[in-house]
């Protein structure tokens, strides 16, 4: 559609622009503020310049939860994506089914990220939970408080059950947008079923998917609550990821300056990446 | 025919694996603590209610609820008043720096809340809002607004122009035909914009638990209440966790319809 110029179109903006700046910048302001300052207390704060960013940069711990983050977010979207794909192509097309496997797909979502987690911190015990009881019962020993790699894939698993559903729900909404007439040239054409997902179904979720990449993407680098009620970001720190380092930064070692320096490297991480999806979603609504 | 068949038992097989958690939840919340520490048991031996009725009757328990509910509600409509008419001017004009201007609203959807966690704490306390629902609902906008924006424009792009340019012919002024004519056709994007606003803002915890003490204290961070100094009360929580996901499942029911086109966020 084309748009018309109106600079009068700010005024129809405006109450966004004044709720969000009043909760962003405000704060993000005073983040700014905070890392370039060494705050002893009230009244006691002393300019630093870049050192709390250098420090950062340099600091083994963060590098660490650095790298477990990435390889987290790696996981997830690796894991999430073709399975959304996949349960997004079996779910049923229409009527009272599709409303209700809609509905149930849809249940993880709708559960605040800190029953999730203990919803899990039941489940995958071995002693009262069925997930780390039939897993024991396998023989395999299994046990999510005190090994590192349990507690990871632990982790990694609940993302999983609780995440795959948005990514389903993007692709059905994707899938049925396709015109019946696609198909029905498929079919006239012998296209085998791989073809008519290869060439056909693929290309026209692209659009979604590359909302869904941003969104797990966004979320799962953000993601705090849920590891913090599952593992407390243990055993040894295998699970804490970058949220739960910052928080106990800012907020249990009050160590305002060096957290906000922190905060703001992280923000601009996540800027960066997400500024680059966001460029992508522009650049295929313009190809349509 | 095979075909479908094999879909219909993959997805029955996804869905009762993702049901089996929060069966296991609902399975605990009927049970006595006595039972669930005793050893394992697929259902409840002595179903019991008493862990609902200890969360029904405590007023520390159910106002929780309240809380969240009023908290989540306030923002809801907030989120729309605000981002109706945002969302109409992004699909309908160009004006000076607005491809800017829609990026900076989704990097704070991007923000990551453990950043502003501490300066809100500030700023709300030194405004006199620290433990309000208002302050909460205020701290959720940050991501439900750009997301409302977002959902809203491309509900927006699928009404035509020509719909505009009609209501002017006829004599409506602006605030009548956006009220009147414009609205009704978008409904079903309300709908779903409400829905998300009030998904997100019900499952989110750090924000309401760091702005809130006492009086406007979320149902999540009462639940942590469970955990005492002689262990935690399991079937209490697995209780309290039910009855968190039930709001949630009721409001997705009466936007079933449209939901998918929004979980796109109108962009199919």
């Amino acid at each position: 559609m084309n748009k018309i110029s109106d600079n009068r179109a700010w005024w129809l903006v405006l109450p966004v622009f004044l709720l969000v700046a009043f909760s962003a910048l405000i704060p993000l302001m005073t983040v700014v503020n905070y890392s370039v300052q060494d705050i002893f207390g009230p009244g006691q704060a002393f300019f630093v310049g870049t050192e709390w960013f250098k420090s950062i940069l340099a600091d083994q711990r963060l590098q660490d939860s650095l790298i477990r983050q990435f390889v987290f977010s790696g996981f997830v979207l690796l894991i999430q994506i073709p399975l959304g794909i996949g349960v997004a192509l079996m779910m049923p097309k229409s009527g009272i089914k599709g409303s209700l496997c809609l509905i149930l797909i849809a249940i993880p979502l709708l559960i605040p990220w800190n029953v999730v987690g203990t919803i899990w911190q039941i489940f995958a015990r071995g002693d009262i939970g069925l997930f780390g009881w039939g897993i024991n019962q396998l023989g395999i020993d299994y046990n999510y408080t005190g090994d590192t790699l349990d507690a990871w894939l632990t982790v990694l698993l609940m993302d999983v059950w609780h995440w795959t559903p948005l990514v389903a729900l993007l692709c059905y909404s994707g899938l049925r947008a396709i015109p019946e007439a696609f198909y029905q040239a498929a079919e006239i054409d012998r296209a085998s079923k791989w073809a008519v997902f290869r060439y056909i179904q693929l290309p026209r979720l692209k659009s979604v998917l590359i909302i869904a990449v941003l969104l797990r993407f966004m979320d799962s680098f953000m993601i705090y609550i849920e590891p913090f009620v599952l593992t407390g970001g243990g055993p040894g720190s295998s699970t804490t990821f970058l949220s739960q380092t910052l928080t106990t930064m800012a907020i249990g070692q009050f160590d305002l300056g060096r957290a906000a320096a922190f905060s703001l490297i992280y923000f601009l991480i996540v800027l960066l990446i997400s500024w680059l999806f966001f460029t992508a979603i522009t650049q295929a609504d313009k190809e349509k | 025919m095979r075909q479908t068949r094999s879909k219909n038992i993959g997805i029955i097989i996804y869905i009762l694996l993702l049901l089996t958690p929060v069966y296991w939840l609902l399975n605990m919340s009927f049970k006595t603590n006595r039972e669930i520490l005793g050893g394992l048991t697929f259902w409840p031996k002595n179903f019991t209610l008493d862990n609902y009725v200890v969360i029904f009757t405590d007023p520390s328990w159910y106002n929780g609820y309240l809380n969240s509910m009023a908290y989540v509600s306030i923002n809801v409509v907030i989120t729309l008043l605000v981002a109706l008419p945002a969302a109409y001017a992004f699909s309908r004009y160009k004006f000076a720096g607005d491809k800017h201007l829609f990026f900076w609203l989704l990097s704070n959807r991007m923000a990551p809340p453990a950043v502003f966690l501490l300066p809100f704490f500030q700023l709300y306390s030194s405004i006199g809002l620290f433990d309000t629902y208002i302050a909460v609902a205020l701290a959720h906008c940050l991501f439900n607004v750009p997301l409302a924006v977002w959902i809203l424009e491309g509900f927006m792009k699928g009404v035509p122009r020509e719909y505009d340019e009609m209501a002017y012919i006829d004599g409506y002024s602006f605030p009548k035909f956006f009220i009147k004519v414009f609205l009704p056709m978008i409904r079903s994007g309300i709908g779903v914009t409400a829905f998300f606003a009030f998904m997100f803002s019900w499952v989110e915890l750090l924000l309401a638990r760091t702005l809130t003490s006492v009086d406007a204290q979320p149902i999540g961070a009462i639940m942590t209440r469970t955990i005492g100094a002689s262990g935690i009360d399991w079937g209490l929580l697995a209780a309290a966790g039910v009855l968190t996901i039930i709001p949630g499942v009721l409001v997705i029911w009466f936007v079933r319809n449209h939901v998918a086109k929004g979980f796109a966020l109108g962009r199919v």
